[in-house]
């Protein structure tokens, strides 16, 4: 971590310095972004660690916790949601026992997002498993591909 | 046999999550294993093409022989061996799988502009793009125009800004222009953040070089020597092709140091958004790419005059941008020939929700709403009755269905209380419920208010907090008058765009459909949509006793032997409409 | 400087380029209500409660952001205006705990005092409130979120004038939050400058807290003896007993102080402070673990007798060179004067030297 950090610094006082682009690719290099690398960064670059803070939490893509293997999101847009989109999300709450504000399981084997809108409104409902696109999504499809995506995890 | 035949394939967002990838994969593998270009010494290309709009019949393959285009629709990989037996080497389309009359009907009436090579030539490869006359309009700028004479250009044009608001964008470059400083930016605002809007998206991944040309334009006329793209980073495939057209297009010359050696610099860099719909305000949007909390701040002073670190600063949105080269080639007369007095040429409106032919259009300002749904369109899916139309988003109002005449235009719209906005275009049926719509796209703007101004930041939440009182059956008396206050006072008193126009789609449906909100405080929603308000039952004549609805339920409140009737105990319902999902016979009834 | 001619409710006044709005209404003696504002600060707009018309513009300005134009006809009350601040007002009471019977800041407060203008009783937009359970445990300030309207001033003061950044807005949406980096307890200077520019009482002094508000509280205006910058600082007095200092904003230094100056008064009070001169009666080496006990308490004229005839025995014995002098930063100027006069001619001896030259 160490090494990555300094690295990531380096280019940070190398670049037009910005904050954003910074955490973005401190979370490109641990999955999220750790505590001890908003204070590293702060007291190299001598900026208060409580914009770092501030940047983070604004944005809705930077997450300070460590997040699930499989990473699953559904799209609540517009066409989405007039589709369906919020029975297949709480069908997946549901699935992964997932309660309140909580959007990874216990195990940490999945993580259940949600974003605005993926503009990918001609085939709604859209579900994206792992970066990969599904458009026309239905509960049945979606078991489906849970089945496949929990066997391939036990194998 | 010694034609030339050129293979495209649809490969957006929704082509490739159809399939797309595969599809082409599956044209390439087969045609070397057929040895097809060698034995029929035929010029043989295959591709993949940007979104033409239709996506929900991906995916979408064109083979074009020297006579003749055949279009294919829902093609997978295992389809493609007979199209090549058939139809490549023997000649003959597979008639079944060729595209409908209402593919070519919902071409028919579209006039393409912006999306005019989007979908037929290969986005990532520069010189499919200059083989439609592409940088052209670089060259002429360069060769032969002075920045005021480009400004004049888009002034007479009349081409406004496709982001929402609709400023004319001659004028914005001309302030710009005007305004002293040593050094000034343009950036392309690809922040698409509205719900249901995908032009922005669809332009990129299918022709990124017309915006990166739009911006060098721009940049010659406002005296700009640094360009950034602000682009969501939930669009990662516009991403990485817009990546490699700027590279392209630097080694080409046409943006870098001194462009085609006129002496003029200008170069992008593009900068990832990280989740925040304001940022698509102008000022957010610089905070943003200062690598700030993206909190808008007041205007005056504009952007144009200070901007991005402090100095003059452009904001186009990318579909403006993209009208650009084709302005600068075909003249202010021709794109002026388009349109409505007050606005001029075409817009792109992602046509989606309850209709037959979902997907990207570009049709021409003044086209009418009836038009749109019905001749493009095809009408609403499943032969239901068509309810309203939601035009410009969150910040948007509706349509109904005795304003079908109305012409899209940004006066029209304002006046009936909606928007043009980014373009998005939802179309409801008779089950969707407008108070819940409304309290749907409340829902968003106000999880995505900044926090800045007290009337967005607070206000939003309490008109959140109404809504969501009558849509579960608690509304009280005079809430709705309570809501068209509160709704007016934060338009008047918000900070941004984003505040100002949060109530719109509150206002708008209380205007036309507030017989639907007092039946709300009458405890019924007439849609049946309003989950909370709603009762579930089973149907005893129609119910097979399969049991998936009592699988299905999560709260245990269904019970039944196999093969009788079940039953739903109302005091364990939680609601939720797991087992209205799954009944295959209709035997679940909601009231 | 250029100067430009406007017009504020009918009195057409001339202000120099680049005023805004509101500071052009203050020398018009126009009241307009803020609460985000703070002259000292960079303007922000978050409050919208200095809206005002402006002839041309379509819709409400705020006057803080705004720059005076030439020509320019305000209108900062009307109907409308008040109506919509009305509405501003409300929402923000509507996400407040207004606990004003037990609030330190009740009596010197904005919000309250706005609240009681626009005669706020009734709120029609109640609804959630946020709830902060987990109190900050620095000493110093006490922070209550819940009563936070995000007005910012904080944040900036202490970016601005600090040049700390120890805290910053967080999260967004109703959801924002001022605090310090992952909602630590705050750990910076305690200067207290954000609990001087907060205009409710989500910021006060921990040492504050049920000591007296303002019935029976007098105000002393003095100067901090903690260094020779010589702030003026007023001491707030409750029954001969210090409960709070506050310093104003049209002293010379603007009103700010540092954590000595604010906090540092407990010592006045305190039972262990020394307030009359003690001479050691305990032979040289003897220690005890009562310090007093080796002391007596004598009267100032004692005092100076001793100092005097040591001062005298040393100088006859050992010259006056063998005497030297340190003064203190805490002193005024003069003090320090008399200090080196006397060590000069009194004693005798240029050996005087003072501790903010070491």
């Amino acid at each position: 971590m160490e090494k990555r950090l300094q690295g990531l610094i380096e280019d940070f006082k190398k670049n037009e310095g910005n904050i954003i682009s910074l955490l973005q690719e401190t979370q490109e290099a641990f999955g999220y972004i750790p505590e001890e690398a908003i204070y590293r960064f702060s007291h190299e670059l001598d900026i208060p660690a409580s914009n770092f803070f501030g940047v983070a939490t604004f944005y809705s893509q930077f997450y300070l916790n460590p997040r699930g293997k499989n990473i699953i999101t559904a799209c609540c847009g517009t066409a989405c949601h007039v589709k369906g989109s919020d029975r297949i999300i709480s069908s997946l709450k549901r699935e992964f026992s997932l309660t309140g504000e909580q959007n990874t399981t216990e195990d940490k084997k999945f993580t259940l997002e949600q974003v605005a809108c993926v503009g990918a409104c001609s085939i709604a409902p859209v579900v994206i498993i792992n970066k990969k696109v599904y458009g026309k999504m239905n509960s049945d499809k979606m078991a489906k591909e849970l089945k496949a995506l929990k066997e391939g995890e036990d194998e | 046999m010694n034609k030339n035949i050129t293979i495209q394939v649809c490969m957006g967002t929704g082509g490739i999550a159809a399939g797309g990838s595969e599809v082409l994969a599956a044209f390439e593998s087969l045609m070397r294993e057929k040895n097809i270009p060698a034995e029929f010494k035929k010029e043989c290309s295959m591709h993949k093409v940007g979104c033409r709009g239709l996506c929900a019949k991906d995916v979408l393959v064109d083979i074009i022989t020297d006579d003749r285009r055949t279009i294919y629709q829902y093609i997978k990989p295992e389809m493609v061996e007979r199209i090549i037996d058939e139809h490549v080497v023997g000649g003959n389309p597979v008639s079944e799988w060729e595209v409908a009359e209402d593919y070519h009907k919902f071409h028919e009436k579209q006039v393409k502009v912006v999306l005019s090579d989007c979908g037929n030539i290969d986005p990532e490869d520069i010189n499919a793009y200059i083989a439609v006359d592409g940088y052209k309009a670089v060259e002429k700028v360069f060769a032969s125009m002075t920045p005021e004479e480009v400004i004049d250009i888009m002034k007479k044009s009349g081409l406004r800004g496709r982001g929402g608001a609709g400023f004319p964008t001659g004028v914005k470059w001309e302030a710009c222009r005007k305004a002293e400083a040593g050094q000034k930016y343009i950036i392309c605002n690809a922040d698409e953040g509205d719900p249901g809007a995908f032009m922005d998206r669809a332009v990129i991944e299918g022709n990124p070089h017309a915006v990166i040309e739009g911006m060098v334009v721009g940049a010659y006329a406002i005296g700009a020597s640094k360009g950034y793209v602000y682009i969501r980073a939930e669009y990662p495939l516009a991403v990485e092709r817009l990546k490699k057209a700027i590279k392209d297009a630097r080694e080409r010359g046409f943006i870098g140091k001194n462009i085609l050696g006129k002496g003029f610099d200008f170069d992008i860099k593009i900068k990832l958004g990280a989740g925040a719909f304001v940022c698509g305000e102008e000022t957010a949007l610089i905070a943003s790419i200062e690598g700030q909390r993206g909190m808008p701040r007041a205007k005056p002073p504009f952007p144009v005059h200070r901007g991005l670190w402090g100095k003059p600063t452009v904001i186009n949105n990318v579909e403006t941008l993209a009208n650009i080269p084709y302005i600068i080639k075909k003249g202010h007369e021709w794109f002026s020939s388009y349109g409505t007095e007050k606005s001029k040429g075409t817009k792109v409106f992602a046509l989606t929700g309850k209709i037959k032919n979902s997907g990207l259009i570009e049709v021409p300002m003044g086209i009418t709403l009836k038009e749109i749904i019905y001749d493009i369109g095809g009408g609403i899916e499943n032969g239901k009755a068509l309810k309203a139309v939601q035009t410009g988003g969150p910040s948007g109002g509706c349509i109904t269905t005795d304003m079908l005449d109305i012409t899209m235009d940004y006066e029209s719209l304002a006046r009936v209380g909606s928007i043009v906005g980014s373009g998005g275009m939802i179309v409801l049926d008779e089950d969707d419920c407008m108070v819940n719509v409304a309290k749907y796209f409340l829902q968003f703007t106000q999880s995505e208010s900044c926090g800045k101004c007290v009337p967005c930041r607070i206000g939003t939440k309490r008109l959140l907090e109404i809504m969501d009182r009558i849509t579960k059956g608690a509304g009280r008396q005079g809430d709705i008058e309570l809501l068209e206050k509160l709704s007016s006072d934060i338009k008047a008193a918000s900070l941004c765009g984003l505040g100002q126009t949060a109530p719109n789609p509150v206002l708008s449906t209380i205007k036309y459909f507030r017989e639907e909100y007092d039946a709300h405080l009458q405890g019924k929603c007439p849609a049946k949509a309003c989950r909370e308000m709603l009762t579930y039952h089973i149907i005893e004549e129609f119910c097979k006793g399969c049991g998936a609805c009592l699988r299905a339920c999560p709260a245990g409140a269904i019970t039944g032997e196999k093969k009788k009737p079940h039953k739903i105990a109302p005091e364990i319902c939680i609601k939720c409409g797991a087992c209205f999902d799954v009944c295959k016979f209709k035997a679940v009834g909601k009231e | 400087m250029k100067k430009l001619k406007i017009t504020i409710d009918g009195k057409t006044i001339e202000v120099p380029e680049n005023t805004t709005v509101l500071d052009a209404a203050k020398m018009a003696d126009i009241a307009i209500p803020t609460l985000c504002h703070h002259p000292k600060l960079t303007p922000f707009g978050g409050c919208r409660l200095c809206i005002v018309e402006i002839k041309g513009i379509p819709r409400p300005v705020t006057s803080c952001t705004t720059p005076v134009s030439e020509g320019m006809e305000v209108t900062t009350s009307n109907p409308q205006i008040e109506d919509l601040r009305k509405t501003v007002l409300e929402l923000i009471l509507s996400d407040h705990p207004n606990d004003c019977m037990v609030c330190e800041k009740a009596g010197d407060c904005t919000l309250q005092e706005l609240a009681y203008f626009y005669g706020i009783r009734e709120n029609r937009f109640a609804g959630e409130r946020r709830i902060y359970e987990k109190k900050d445990g620095n000493p110093f300030i006490e922070r209550d979120m819940e009563k936070c309207i995000l007005c910012g001033r904080c944040v900036k003061v202490c970016d601005e004038v600090q040049g700390v950044g120890a805290i910053d807005f967080t999260y967004r949406g109703f959801k924002s939050k001022i605090c310090p980096p992952y909602e630590k307890d705050l750990d910076c200077e305690f200067c207290g400058q954000c609990v001087a520019v907060c205009p409710t009482g989500a910021l006060t002094g921990k040492q504050w807290t049920m000591k007296g508000r303002q019935m029976g509280v007098k105000e002393v205006d003095t100067v901090c003896s903690y260094c020779g910058t010589g702030c003026n600082i007023t001491l707030h007095v409750k029954d001969n007993t210090v409960v709070r200092v506050t310093s104003k904003e049209d002293t010379w230094h603007e009103g700010w102080l540092c954590i000595k100056g604010r906090f540092g008064y407990t010592f006045i009070n305190s039972p262990d402070r020394l307030k009359r001169p003690l001479i050691r009666t305990a032979p040289e080496g003897q220690s005890s673990p009562d310090p007093l006990s080796l002391f007596k308490e004598a009267s100032w004229n004692e005092a100076f007798d001793l100092i005097a005839s040591k001062l005298s025995g040393i100088k006859s014995k050992h010259g006056a060179d063998a005497i030297g002098g340190l003064s203190s930063a805490r002193c005024t100027n003069e003090e320090n004067y008399i200090f080196q006069k006397f060590i000069r001619a009194a004693v005798g001896t240029n050996n005087v030297d003072h501790c903010a030259r070491l």
